[in-house]
């Protein structure tokens, strides 16, 4: 691959215009619609069973409505064979004992019984606590990246990092808001696990960048720019590529307990190599960042030379 | 002398890649379907065992093995029916005071197991179980520790002949109201002598002492009642047979509980979850039990209900409650009559002792309290409900002074006087408990995850192997080399660490291989830049590496960040994704940087290179 001469700077109005209107659209969709959480987070109880054959889900539904668990939702989980029951936390039922409770309903009087697969039940206190944990989770990692790379680059370039990470993260989770699929615990992870990615891609670009700004003399910072995320391109595109490759292994063969966090990262790293090319050194340039920050300083007396 | 690794730092990278092997090695191997034999308290004989054996060997079952060691029989099989079908048989032999638990026995060669090489420890969404996380109700403690206090004190002051008009919990604190105000210095002295765990303050009425639990001495009422409880539910768990049971503490008031391979779920909450606890009390046989129906219980004493529905008249003060008793067994009293014999520790023996030489020939009731909780929804708001549910079983005469060991009687069948046994000697719960989060997976959907986490990895593996041949060549030849060593690495350091592999641990794996080739990546597009430039192959080499060391450092630390926290903050199974994650970013800095290195100086290192295939 020959180095490219594409002018990424020149033109990032028009990334910046279309990353405006995606976050915007994202954020519209998170405050409207939210995010549909699991109960990892809200509270309650799911339960998957397999049968032998396809399930016949309204005779399921029927049969719950008429034992009083009217609120339970019934959904096919992978393939038609397997089920998901989702309850909310319930009045005036103990909650630890619901899982029991429902698998006795949906058993009764049937000549092939399900197998139960899985259950999970979170009380309301254990939910508030990994919300609480998550959140946190995110507040931390953001603030120990902002340190680190203001401590090996310079602020401008961690604020401008930062500013990339946050867009891949808005616009991801503002996807899984639009097309309503369930955050849980595993998603989170994998949210979490993308700001590890997406900054590690935009690292790249600005490592270039610095050492360009050392390198290359009478060379307008925009050019410089250019010239770092033109080099680093095809890495850029590299990298991405073999990450998606295993990533879309892991979406299609992983199992459905899976798919929602190979989702979160199949968009994440399509996001972050986009912001790491497009966002991350226009966010830089526009905080105002000179190759005079990244000057390896020269010991003289010019600090004291003003003083009298 | 360009592009030349010297003799030990070959020897090094070979020694570590070696090592690895070996320590992944036993995750090749498979498991036999096992049954395990354990006594609850002493060591099985030797005379035991060969008649484990022959009984198992009567069945005509095929037994692969028979290990006798420890004290502990371990017995494997071809098959989990097998294994269902001995398990019981054993149960019904063995009675009550043996354990005998399913496991699943790793067919790990002995001279792997003795240099301490096991197969990575897996979690409970690929071998099936369930995980518990139990709240303890440490408030529920405190305020028991004040009833207590409250009871003490009053003995107390009656065997120190200081006169009270009352003594009564009131809003936290213990309120002594004494007849004498004089007797208020010898109050305080006794306070200070006995009562140091409280704190005293003196109200304006002279003849008042307000007494409440010291900040240190609640919170070490707390502690030790999560101390006790976890005690007790390793107790109950080794009741349940399960082979290799997991019992955490977390934060303050948690009681994690794994089971791996249980699936009768019911049965394991009923046993853990008896929030049960006993108290023994005296029958207060002067006042009329009729009055007290009537709703005029007499002061002093409350109306309680036997399990036949008959109501009976306690004293309210306690004498000894279940967390007292250290031990317990059935057996049955001269007559041949159902019994349970108790073992108390010592400030329980003291005070059963001072009240059977005052109380002989008097009824002593045994109360057994259970806490039922409830999560409703009130308003939309989560409210949480204790019901607090007693009731008396039993009610037998004392029949002489006793302190530290003595014979519960009264009770109908030698199966009650088994399961109360039971109970007591697993020792009650301290403070009452509430399943908070319960998640259990079925063994079907176990053995499903780790087939589908398997395959994807490999087929990634393999877009991955396949995609950095035809790019890169030879070049990706040597990263898919290096990568292949990074996957043994990981396995191998979380086989040692017998970290917990979660379905979203195997995930990790599968997307550090997706990442780790990315320190290729640089260093190779680093090398193609310098040969653009017009350098020489050999010193491309050199310098590719150089130059894209600092930005590999730069960005993998970054991504080490995020899962250190990820990490910190995860719980479970994604505390498991982080764990591989962190390994796999540190060891494919290690195979990218130094592992290609190596190859590529012994293809290319040393001699006259024209062209690099890359």
């Amino acid at each position: 691959m020959k180095t490219t001469t594409i002018n990424f700077i020149g033109n990032r109005h028009i990334a910046l215009i279309f990353s405006g209107l995606l976050s915007l659209a994202s954020i519209i969709s998170l405050a409207t619609q939210g995010l549909h959480m699991g109960i990892d987070f809200t509270g309650g109880t799911l339960i998957e069973v397999g049968y032998q054959q396809p399930a016949d889900l309204n005779a399921l539904r029927l049969k719950l409505d008429t034992e009083g668990f009217e609120d339970a939702t019934v959904q096919n989980f992978g393939t038609a064979k397997d089920v998901l029951i989702r309850l909310k936390l319930q009045d005036g039922v103990s909650s630890a004992d619901l899982s029991t409770k429902v698998l006795d309903t949906i058993n009764k009087d049937v000549a092939q019984p399900a197998s139960l697969r899985r259950v999970e039940f979170v009380g309301p206190q254990v939910g508030d606590d990994l919300a609480e944990d998550g959140f946190l989770a995110l507040l931390y990692s953001s603030l120990a990246i902002l340190v680190y790379i203001a401590w090996r680059f310079e602020w401008k370039f961690s604020l401008g990092a930062i500013i990339a990470t946050f867009h891949d993260v808005i616009v991801t989770l503002g996807l899984f808001s639009i097309l309503g699929l369930e955050f849980d615990l595993t998603v989170l992870a994998a949210v979490l696990a993308l700001i590890g990615y997406s900054l590690n891609d935009t690292i790249v670009v600005y490592d270039r960048i610095r050492e360009n700004f050392r390198a290359l003399r009478d060379i307008s910072t925009e050019e410089i720019m250019n010239i770092s995320v033109n080099v680093t391109l095809s890495r850029t595109i590299m990298t991405s590529l073999t990450v998606l490759l295993v990533l879309v292994s892991l979406f299609f063969l992983g199992g459905q307990t899976i798919h929602n966090f190979s989702l979160v990262l199949l968009f994440g790293v399509f996001f972050g190599t986009y912001s790491s090319i497009f966002i991350a050194s226009p966010a830089a340039l526009m905080l105002g960042i000179s190759p005079a920050d990244l000057m390896i300083p020269v010991k003289d007396n010019s600090d004291i030379a003003h003083l009298p | 002398m360009q592009n030349h690794y010297s003799l030990w730092k070959n020897i090094s990278i070979i020694l570590v890649f070696l090592i690895s092997i070996i320590y992944s090695l036993p995750n090749l191997y498979g498991d036999d379907p096992s049954v395990q034999v354990s006594h609850i308290v002493n060591k099985l004989t030797q005379a035991q065992a060969s008649d484990i054996e022959s009984t198992i060997k009567n069945t005509g079952t095929p037994l692969k093995t028979f290990q006798f060691k420890d004290g502990r029989v371990l017995a494997r099989l071809t098959n989990t029916d097998d294994q269902m079908k001995i398990a019981d048989l054993l149960r019904d032999k063995m009675g009550n005071n043996y354990t005998v638990a399913l496991n699943l026995a790793p067919t790990t060669p002995s001279w792997l197991q003795a240099i301490g090489a096991q197969a990575m420890y897996l979690g409970l969404d690929l071998r099936g179980g369930v995980h518990f996380l139990l709240e303890v109700d440490i408030d529920a403690a405190v305020k028991q520790a004040e009833e207590r206090y409250n009871d003490d004190l009053r003995l107390a002051l009656r065997e120190a002949k200081i006169h009270y008009q009352n003594v009564s919990k009131d809003n936290g604190f213990i309120k002594v109201i004494l007849k004498d105000t004089n007797d208020k210095a010898e109050l305080l002295a006794l306070l200070g002598k006995d009562f140091r765990g409280l704190t005293v303050t003196e109200p304006e009425a002279a003849e008042q002492v307000w007494l409440k639990i010291s900040e240190a001495d609640s919170r070490e009422i707390k502690k030790s009642a999560v101390a006790q409880n976890m005690t007790t539910l390793r107790n109950r768990v080794n009741e349940l047979g399960v082979a290799e049971p997991v019992i955490q503490q977390q934060g303050v008031n948690r009681i994690m509980v794994q089971l791996p391979g249980v699936q009768d779920t019911s049965r394991a909450k009923e046993i853990l979850g008896t929030t049960a606890t006993l108290e023994y009390r005296l029958v207060d046989t002067e006042h009329d039990v009729q009055q007290a129906v009537s709703g005029h219980p007499p002061i002093g004493s409350r109306l309680y209900y036997e399990k036949n529905g008959n109501p009976i008249l306690l004293d309210k003060r306690i004498i000894i409650t279940g967390d007292q008793i250290v031990d317990s067994a059935s057996s049955s009293d001269d007559d041949g009559r159902p019994s349970v014999s108790i073992s108390l520790n010592g400030i329980g023996a003291s005070k059963m002792g001072k009240l059977t030489q005052v109380s002989i020939g008097k009824p002593m009731a045994v109360v057994f309290i259970e806490y039922k909780n409830e999560t409703r929804i009130v308003n939309g708001e989560k409210v949480r409900h204790k019901e607090k549910v007693e009731k008396v079983i039993s009610v037998a005469t004392i029949q002489g002074v006793f302190s530290k060991r003595f014979q519960t009687t009264g009770l109908d069948s030698p199966q009650e006087a088994r399961n109360l046994s039971l109970l007591l000697r697993a020792g009650a719960l301290a403070a009452p408990v509430d399943i908070v989060e319960e998640r259990t997976v079925g063994p079907s959907l176990g053995q499903d995850n780790i087939d589908k986490g398997m395959m994807s990895f490999l087929v990634g593996f393999a877009l991955v192997v396949f995609f950095m041949a035809a790019y890169y060549k030879v070049f990706g030849l040597i990263a898919n080399a290096a990568l292949a060593f990074n996957v043994v690495i990981v396995v191998a350091i979380l086989s040692m660490l017998q970290a917990t592999l979660t379905l979203p641990g195997i995930a990790g794996i599968i997307l550090t291989v997706g990442m780790s080739v990315d320190a290729n990546v640089l260093i190779f597009e680093r090398i193609k830049e310098e040969i653009n430039n017009g350098n020489t192959p050999q010193s491309s080499i050199f310098s590719g590496y150089d130059k894209a060391f600092a930005t590999i450092l730069d960005s993998h630390f970054t991504n080490l960040v995020v899962a250190v926290v990820l990490f910190a903050f995860g719980t479970g199974s994604v505390k498991g994704f982080a764990v591989t994650l962190i390994i796999g970013i540190l060891s494919s800095m290690f195979t990218a940087i130094t592992g290609t290195r190596m190859i590529i100086n012994w293809i290319y290192g040393n001699k006259l290179v024209e062209k690099l295939s890359i």
